[in-house]
């Protein structure tokens, strides 16, 4: 899909930004480069669209050298993201959307079609499309800057930070919708950041760049067991390497796998009742196929129990779930960040699997200061 | 309460002549600066371009400027003899320099990250220009254009000196007459009218040129998702 072969990029005044690179990109891959600033990768990333040109070897999209393509025409078959979004203020997010369709003369009740269709992607509600940029938040200003590269369907997006400026939450969540929409579309994408753990989450293949030089090329998982020398280590930090321990892998593995759980049909009483019994402030509700409904806690009894009688009247259903085959560093992360108790475990139809609660996360980082003499896990829920 | 009674007795007697020079003299002005704008805005994109050019271009627009006007017409008047285009050329003249400025502030203060965002997408020069640069400037180009003719609308009074008619000719006439404040105020009132009514009509349409647009209120307000 895309090649760098030799590729060099000497500035005015001598400094070498990219030193004799070679690199290949799979179709359909999330390559993610990341180094400290000034490594070269921004610049990597701005000679695939030729905003800046390579001063030697050749960079191949397709097989086809893309110094004989038209540059503008190359840059519209390009989807482009940059961290300060860039939506121009004086369109409508329609017209923002549409803007390359409209650069490649698609005629008009098509390209209202297709901004109609790409906001369904991100979930946003269709009144959207004639408001301002200014109107919306930074997390959907984003949003916008993603459907607006994917607008004309180009095989291969290129973004440089397209996160970085938004808050920590925001950014979690644009993460992970992003990560989906990449993998449901199978798009390539080329993507440039200085932030480790956005890198792991997302990327299939990490470049770690430093003075214009690949230090290490190769999957999360690889570059966290085997960081390829002192330089890497140190840019991953320790505590994602104690997260990628070799034999702890997925949240299936360390999860409780019997969680303390109660019928949607049963009353606010029982479940006092079963909180009791089983010293948990919490009760994860299921129907009678296991399926995850909701949680009801202890607060929620308290407050509702002289109005309603059922579980299923006093429950939250608005909860956030990890899947069982779900890669452990990233639950350890959310639960952290975002300051959760616990997360439910659901396997692909939303059935209950187990449960993760800090305590689990005890035992993960316990295991790894004292060994595995000890591999079992004991879990309990705290809930 | 004389003068006033004499002013509206001039009006009864002269109204019509007083409109036709009021006409004569907006047209004077509006050429001017019209002329100035086909030249200035283009020289204002390429001054914003080529900023090495931006310093030689508006400290010449800055010279002509300080040009008193009775010297630029005077000057003018030698190579283009008397009459109104004679003026006309001097509005144009000093109309260079508002609107060269401000077009070229208009377009170097346009977000960097739009423009880089435009070419990553693949507009070509003339599309960045013609749908990012120029779009977001306007209204600073129109601000330009306001102060172009309201400076015009004072300068063309002199006009009168090299036989450009106007409401110049009024007033000239009033310092020339014993005791004729009446006929100055007559020149004079409609001419600074003439210049706080385009003054108003401008700012409204550079209003409504900016770019950035608070269609709808409600919507704002909305929940952030």
């Amino acid at each position: 899909m895309l090649k760098f072969d030799n590729v060099t990029k000497i500035y005015e005044g001598g400094k070498k930004a990219v030193d004799k690179m070679n690199l290949e990109v799979e179709k359909g891959e999330f390559i993610v480069f990341i180094g400290p600033s000034g490594c070269g990768k921004t610049t990597t990333m701005k000679m695939i669209n030729r905003l800046i040109e390579p001063s030697e070897g050749t960079i191949y999209i397709n097989g086809e050298d893309i110094m004989k393509k038209d540059p503008v025409k190359l840059r519209r078959s390009i989807g482009y993201v940059i961290q300060q979004i860039g939506l121009f203020p004086h369109m409508t997010i329609r017209d923002n959307i549409a803007l390359v369709p409209k650069l490649l003369k698609w005629p008009e009740s098509e390209r209202r079609a297709r901004a109609e269709e790409l906001l369904k992607l991100v979930h946003l509600p269709p009144e959207y499309l004639d408001r301002y940029p200014h109107e919306l938040s930074g997390g959907q200003q984003q949003r916008i800057g993603v459907l607006r590269a994917l607008a004309a369907d180009p095989p291969l997006i290129l973004m440089d930070e397209p996160f970085g400026a938004l808050d920590p939450i925001t950014r979690d969540s644009l993460q992970e919708e992003f990560k989906n929409l990449q993998q449901s579309l199978g798009k390539t994408i080329v993507f440039v950041t200085h932030d480790m753990d956005e890198a792991i989450q997302l990327a299939d293949r990490i470049v770690i760049m430093r003075d214009g030089k690949l230090v290490q090329v190769g999957t999360p998982d690889e570059i966290l067991r085997n960081p390829a020398n002192d330089f890497v280590e140190e840019f991953i930090g320790k505590e994602r390497l104690v997260q990628a321990r070799p034999n702890i892998q997925t949240v299936e593995q360390i999860m409780n796998p019997a969680p303390v759980t109660i019928s949607v049909d049963k009353s606010l009483s029982q479940a006092i009742e079963l909180m009791k019994q089983r010293r948990v402030d919490t009760l994860l509700v299921v129907d009678d196929q296991q399926i995850l409904q909701g949680y009801v806690d202890v607060e929620m009894i308290d407050q509702k129990r002289k109005k309603s009688y059922q579980v299923g009247e006093v429950m939250e259903t608005e909860m956030y779930t990890v899947k069982k085959d779900t890669l452990l560093r990233h639950t350890v992360r959310r639960i952290l960040k975002r300051g959760m108790k616990y997360v439910p475990v659901v396997d692909n139809d939303h059935r209950l699997a187990g449960i993760v609660t800090r305590a689990n996360l005890v035992d993960v980082v316990y295991d790894s200061i004292w060994g595995e003499e000890n591999p079992e896990m004991t879990g309990q829920q705290e809930g | 309460m004389e003068t006033l009674k004499e002013l509206w007795t001039y009006y009864g007697q002269n109204g019509w002549y007083v409109w036709e020079e009021f006409y004569k003299h907006f047209l004077m002005c509006a050429y001017g600066v019209m002329f100035a704008a086909v030249i200035a805005i283009p020289v204002g994109i390429i001054i914003a371009r080529y900023s090495r050019l931006s310093t030689w271009v508006l400290t010449l627009a800055n010279i002509i400027q300080t040009i008193p006007a009775l010297a630029m017409l005077a000057l003018l008047m030698l190579v283009m003899g008397l009459g109104a285009n004679t003026v006309v050329f001097s509005l144009f003249l000093y109309s260079l320099l508002p609107i060269i400025k401000n077009t070229y502030t208009g377009i170097r203060n346009v977000d960097n990250a739009l423009l880089q965002s435009g070419r990553g997408m693949g507009m070509t020069k003339f599309q960045l220009l013609w749908m990012v640069e120029l779009p977001l400037s306007l209204s600073v180009i129109m601000a330009g254009l306001r102060t172009a003719l309201v400076v015009a609308i004072g300068i063309a009074t002199v006009g009168t000196f090299i036989g450009g008619g106007g409401l110049g000719d009024i007033i000239v006439r009033g310092t020339n007459a014993t005791n004729g404040t009446a006929i100055i105020l007559a020149g004079a009132i409609p001419t600074a009218l003439m210049a706080v009514i385009a003054d108003i009509l401008m700012g409204w349409l550079e209003k409504l040129l900016t770019p950035i647009k608070r269609k709808n209120l409600k919507h704002a307000e909305d929940p952030a998702s």
